[in-house]
């Protein structure tokens, strides 16, 4: 580097500026998400387009009535883009054809209780998207658990823009036709039949189906090949590091691959559980997550790695099949303990703060 | 000591759950609808009476230095008085309140008036002061049980007449019939949920009345300025 690179001097030391703002990182991450979510309103068509809509649109309405009411100007901190994505993610992870109140209440829940009253972003202590999701959940099981078999777009049975609206608003005619079971719930509800899997997975859909994402699932959830892209993208770009995504996979794989070999029958194989549900998303897209992730590298993996076993943990033992949002909220609660244990080491002191000699690299006496 | 004021601080400036923060054990745990907050505010009210009462009267008699442990053996026994009353008489909201109406001895707001007011005040007073306390823990208990149930459940005041007998059965209405309902606001987080957006109502409110009151008393000064 020549002097002559550095045009002004800078305030004190030497700092490296980035052209990164809020409103870049989030509208990258934004893009990141396009493919799977254009893939996911092809394979469910107008419904879930409407429900898209209607819950990033709740999700910024919430934001700005709350900036209001605190009296702070709403339009900057609106166009950051961060509750866009907040909607866009926790839009990508509802049921596709849910009713149109389950969009409104969940982005108004994100933004507006999970987001706002602790101050906005930067201060909220847990992932706004997760929150509303397992707000949904809970307090709605029945229409959460619905999910439905792809009906892509261009398919003549599937519904146009007027009935997708009528969907929207009334719920799913003929529900017993369209409804499917998602690969985890499907593997939970035979083994509690007493079916074990290596029976009644023969006749489910085999993992060779979740890379083209033709299955029953969420838009997040179907084409996890889109969303393990999308999150390749944004580690290229450098928006996220490999840290979170990796710990989380690994922390799946590992035990579900332990398990799998001690008792096929009884445990899915690790291969199942990574491109089920919301793995990749989950660690790509929502683990990831500045605000609610632990600042050092190595802590970066221990949250990981903790997402990713209670993933597995809450899939297997857990009362519902699917466990990735409870994971990321329970670990984003360990994150002020992670970051207090786990701190980077200062140039010249050793892990636990005490000086180290220059000459010999050791402990002073 | 003004009477009026012991009532007002009571009800709202000194309420016990939404200005002192006492006694939130309870707060989160039974007001998952209107009757049940309705039920623990009113026995821990008659807890609070007997208790300051008893209190003021013995208070010339009792030491500092003893004071707490007499203070716990006083309540204790009055608490164990209105839970086998409870179980006797209203058996079936027993079995929903049971376990909460034995933990109103450790209720902080029961031993906090005991300390801070009915031990260093008259026993009229101090009875005034139960009831003022104690009908702001009910009014806040009952608000709470029945905006969770409402939202969550689309009743008001179901199973009043188990509580207050055949007569308020009118009490127990459907607001929204073939509701759903949002099961989180008959859980947990909705205790916290609810109780911390009446919070900031309250002062939002109290703010509010403030200011009004400023421009009224200074009618030259220019008028509060928004947030803006």
């Amino acid at each position: 580097m020549t002097p002559a690179f550095i045009t002004t001097a800078p305030p004190t030391a030497p700092h490296a500026i980035t052209a990164n703002s809020v409103s870049t990182v989030m509208l990258t991450v934004a893009a990141a998400l396009l493919p799977a979510t254009l893939y996911g309103f092809w394979l469910y068509g107008w419904p879930s387009i409407f429900l898209w809509l209607i819950t990033v649109l709740a999700a910024l309405f919430g934001e700005a009535l709350c900036l209001k009411l605190a009296g702070r100007q709403a339009l900057p901190a609106l166009f950051d883009g961060s509750a866009l994505l907040t909607g866009w993610l926790l839009a990508i992870s509802l049921p596709p054809w849910s009713p149109w109140w389950i969009g409104l209440l969940g982005g108004l829940f994100a933004t507006i209780l999970a987001k706002q009253v602790f101050g906005g972003l930067g201060y909220n202590l847990f992932n706004p998207a997760m929150v509303a999701r397992v707000f949904l959940l809970i307090s709605f099981p029945v229409q959460m658990t619905i999910w439905i078999a792809p009906l892509p777009i261009t398919a003549a049975t599937a519904p146009g823009f007027h009935d997708g609206l009528l969907i929207l608003l009334h719920g799913i005619p003929k529900l017993d036709a369209v409804a499917s079971a998602s690969l985890l719930g499907f593997a939970k509800t035979e083994l509690s039949r007493g079916i074990d899997l290596v029976h009644s997975l023969v006749a489910a859909t085999a993992p060779a189906n979740a890379f083209s994402g033709v299955r029953a699932g969420s838009l997040g959830e179907t084409a996890t090949i889109l969303i393990a892209g999308g999150g390749l993208a944004l580690l290229f770009l450098r928006i996220i590091s490999w840290h979170i995504p990796v710990a989380m996979l690994v922390g799946i794989a590992l035990p579900a691959t332990i398990a799998n070999s001690i008792d096929p029958a009884r445990y899915l194989d690790a291969t199942s559980h990574l491109l089920s549900g919301g793995a990749m998303l989950g660690a790509f897209f929502i683990a990831t997550d500045y605000v609610t992730s632990p600042n050092t590298k190595a802590g970066q993996l221990v949250f990981g790695a903790g997402c990713g076993f209670l993933t597995y943990v809450i899939r297997t033992w857990g009362g519902y099949p699917e466990g990735v949002a409870f994971a990321v909220l329970l670990m984003n609660a360990l994150t002020p303990v992670i970051d207090r244990y786990i701190r980077p080491r200062i140039l010249g002191r050793n892990w636990r703060g005490a000086p180290l000699d220059p000459a010999t690299q050791k402990v002073k006496s | 000591m003004n009477y009026r004021q012991i009532m007002k601080d009571g009800l709202w400036d000194q309420n016990v759950v939404f200005s002192q923060m006492l006694g939130m054990c309870p707060t989160m745990a039974v007001t998952t609808s209107g009757t049940n907050g309705l039920g623990m505010g009113l026995a821990t009210m008659a807890v609070l009476i007997c208790s300051n009462m008893i209190i003021a009267a013995i208070r010339d008699f009792v030491s500092p230095q003893v004071r707490i442990p007499v203070y716990i053996v006083l309540i204790a026994t009055l608490v164990t008085i209105v839970d086998m009353s409870l179980n006797a008489w209203m058996h079936d909201l027993y079995r929903v309140l049971g376990l909460f109406i034995a933990l109103i001895v450790v209720n902080c707001a029961v031993l906090g008036r005991a300390e801070a007011f009915a031990s260093r005040n008259s026993v009229i007073a101090s009875a005034l002061d139960g009831l003022g306390m104690g009908l702001g823990f009910t009014i806040a208990l009952t608000l709470i049980g029945l905006i969770r149930e409402l939202i969550g459940a689309g009743t008001l005041f179901s199973q009043a007449s188990l509580l207050l007998g055949p007569n308020f059965a009118f009490l127990e209405t459907t607001v929204l019939p073939n509701y759903g309902g949002v099961l989180m606001m008959i859980l947990p987080p909705a205790g916290f949920l609810v109780l911390g957006l009446l919070l900031a109502a309250k002062r939002l409110y109290e703010r509010h009345a403030a200011r009004t009151a400023e421009t009224v008393s200074q009618p030259a000064a220019t008028p509060a300025v928004g947030c803006h």
